[in-house]
């Protein structure tokens, strides 16, 4: 098969039959019991946060999620959070850290949902809190990057120990609409900015910025080896020193 | 006859009379519409009605902060790897009118006596957008903050994420907080001051973690940009949206202070943060 071009791959990352976030947490993990709210102001449908089974041992796992039809997309604005998602996820998060359970957060986001309520109601200080406390995080913390990732809204989840990204899925500073408005006053140049952002998981491998490539898995697929090679990275993690997965993480992102 | 002593000058004459009068000797603000004789917005640059404060460079701010000011970093500048012509352009010129390389400029300030670590983003270089040897300049400014158990003050002014660098921007944004989070454990005291206009990457990081956050009047404090918001509600925001004032009403900032109170407040932040020599 051709390799896709840039903009093939944002279409494929947008795909609406693309693995959900839902099914990636039904699949992966056993028992796993959804919790809601950010415990101030309300529960964002964009965010879905919980704790599971990934081979007999409790994680904690936080999401970005689109909806499965027009119904769900409207009310997860497409898979945009509001600063509720934001807090409901650190708030887990938090807890995780508490009871020691490693963290997955799965992202797929075009990026954070661009309304005045949200700006309200504090999306900046929302995404900077996760950030800052997701970097000091005493447990493991394991970020992949489903569909797309898309700005700030996507690295507020995706600052682990380490982020992979599935082979049909995007991670840029920016939407390539949005970068051919700013930098060219026409969104419609939006294949010419899908190059010059460098979003492929190729490129943002050799670069540094993100760990592996995971292998694209389908709708109903059996997600056993997925499962296996997050259980085997939490392993690893698990096994450092607190002070030392803390010193590596700090370092990943301080070489930026 | 008084008329035969006024005489209508004519066009000619108009035109060399005003051609005399120099520009921007009057000057509008942008935020309540008065117009003033520019002389008047002082020193501090401020509109003297409203007290909103204009736009500064990062160098006229430490000038009028800081009693004395010990730049660090200084040629720390955007890296080669950056080679678009029209990118190289934008750069040199924001060089030139802004007196530094990178859109902060970080140092050593001293105010009333009292040592501090201090970041000064510059909005007219390239809008203050964070490059990844802006996000470098801050982390090296927080890590001998820490070292050397110095509060930090930081002004920010910037249009958000710099395009032109990419995803490597947007990865900034987890290196300063993460910078900023190990200073805060070490219990050392952060005050942000945000300055028109502070917004996007820069709002979602390191702008809203302080201790204590201050803002400008009036400053432009937000994170999505107007037009996106737009495009997404189908019409025009509400007034005063994304401005110091309603943000502090929404509850995401300590207190607005108007730019000629802003060295005193600061002074008195830390020494109210001044650590006694009994605690170590």
């Amino acid at each position: 098969m051709a390799k896709k071009t840039a903009y093939q791959r944002v279409q494929a990352a947008r795909d609406s039959h693309k693995i959900s976030t839902d099914e990636l947490i039904r699949g992966l993990t056993t028992d796993f019991f959804e919790l809601h709210g950010d415990r101030s102001d309300g529960d964002d449908q964009a965010v879905i946060g919980g704790i599971g089974l990934l081979k007999d041992v409790p994680i904690t796992v936080v999401g970005i999620r689109k909806g499965a039809d027009t119904e769900e997309n409207i009310k997860r604005h497409f898979g945009s959070p509001e600063p509720e998602g934001y807090r409901k996820a650190l708030r887990l998060m938090q807890q995780a850290e508490k009871f020691h359970r490693p963290i997955l957060a799965l992202v797929n986001t075009p990026g954070a949902w661009p309304d005045v309520d949200a700006e309200y109601h504090g999306i900046g200080s929302a995404i900077a809190k996760c950030l800052q406390v997701g970097m000091q995080l005493k447990v493991p913390y394991i970020s992949i990057i489903v569909g797309e990732g898309g700005s700030g809204g996507a690295i507020a989840l995706a600052c682990g120990d380490k982020v992979f990204m599935f082979e049909d899925s995007i991670y840029s500073v920016l939407s390539p609409e949005g970068y051919a408005s700013i930098m060219w006053k026409d969104s419609s140049k939006v294949q010419q900015a899908a190059e010059a952002l460098n979003l492929t998981p190729e490129w943002l491998q050799e670069n540094g910025i993100i760990d592996q490539i995971i292998h694209e898995y389908h709708s109903g697929e059996n997600l056993g080896p997925l499962r296996d090679f997050l259980a085997n990275q939490f392993n690893e993690l698990a096994n450092l020193p607190i002070d030392e997965l803390l010193r590596q993480r700090e370092q990943r992102y301080r070489n930026f | 006859m008084l008329q035969s002593r006024f005489k209508m000058p004519s066009r000619d004459e108009l035109k060399k009379r005003m051609d005399k009068i120099p520009d921007n000797l009057m000057k509008e603000c942008p935020i309540c519409h008065t117009t003033f004789f520019s002389m008047r917005m002082g020193k501090q640059r401020t509109c003297p009605n409203c007290g909103f404060g204009f736009r500064i460079t990062a160098r006229r701010r430490a000038k009028i902060t800081f009693d004395t000011f010990d730049e660090m970093d200084a040629d720390v500048t955007v890296p080669d790897q950056y080679d678009d012509k029209k990118y190289r352009g934008k750069i040199a010129k924001a060089k030139k009118v802004t007196g530094i390389k990178e859109s902060v400029l970080t140092g050593i300030g001293s105010l009333d006596h009292q040592k501090v670590a201090a970041g000064i983003m510059d909005p007219f270089f390239i809008m203050g957008s964070l490059g990844s040897a802006t996000g470098e300049k801050i982390v090296r400014l927080f890590e001998k903050a820490t070292t050397e158990k110095l509060p930090v003050v930081m002004f920010t002014a910037s249009g958000g994420a710099r395009m032109q660098e990419g995803i490597k921007s947007l990865m900034q944004m987890a290196k300063v907080s993460q910078a900023v989070e190990a200073h805060s454990k070490a219990g050392l005291f952060y005050l942000v001051v945000l300055c028109d206009p502070t917004t996007g990457g820069v709002t979602a990081s390191f702008a809203m973690q302080g201790d204590i956050i201050l803002a400008e009047s009036h400053a432009l404090v937000g994170f999505a940009g107007r037009r996106v918001i737009e495009q997404t509600i189908m019409k025009q925001p509400p007034k005063n949206f994304q401005r110091a004032e309603t943000v502090l009403d929404h509850g995401f900032i300590d207190a607005i202070v108007p730019r000629t109170n802003l060295k005193q407040t600061i002074s008195q932040f830390l020494r109210l943060h001044q650590r006694e020599a009994s605690h170590g």
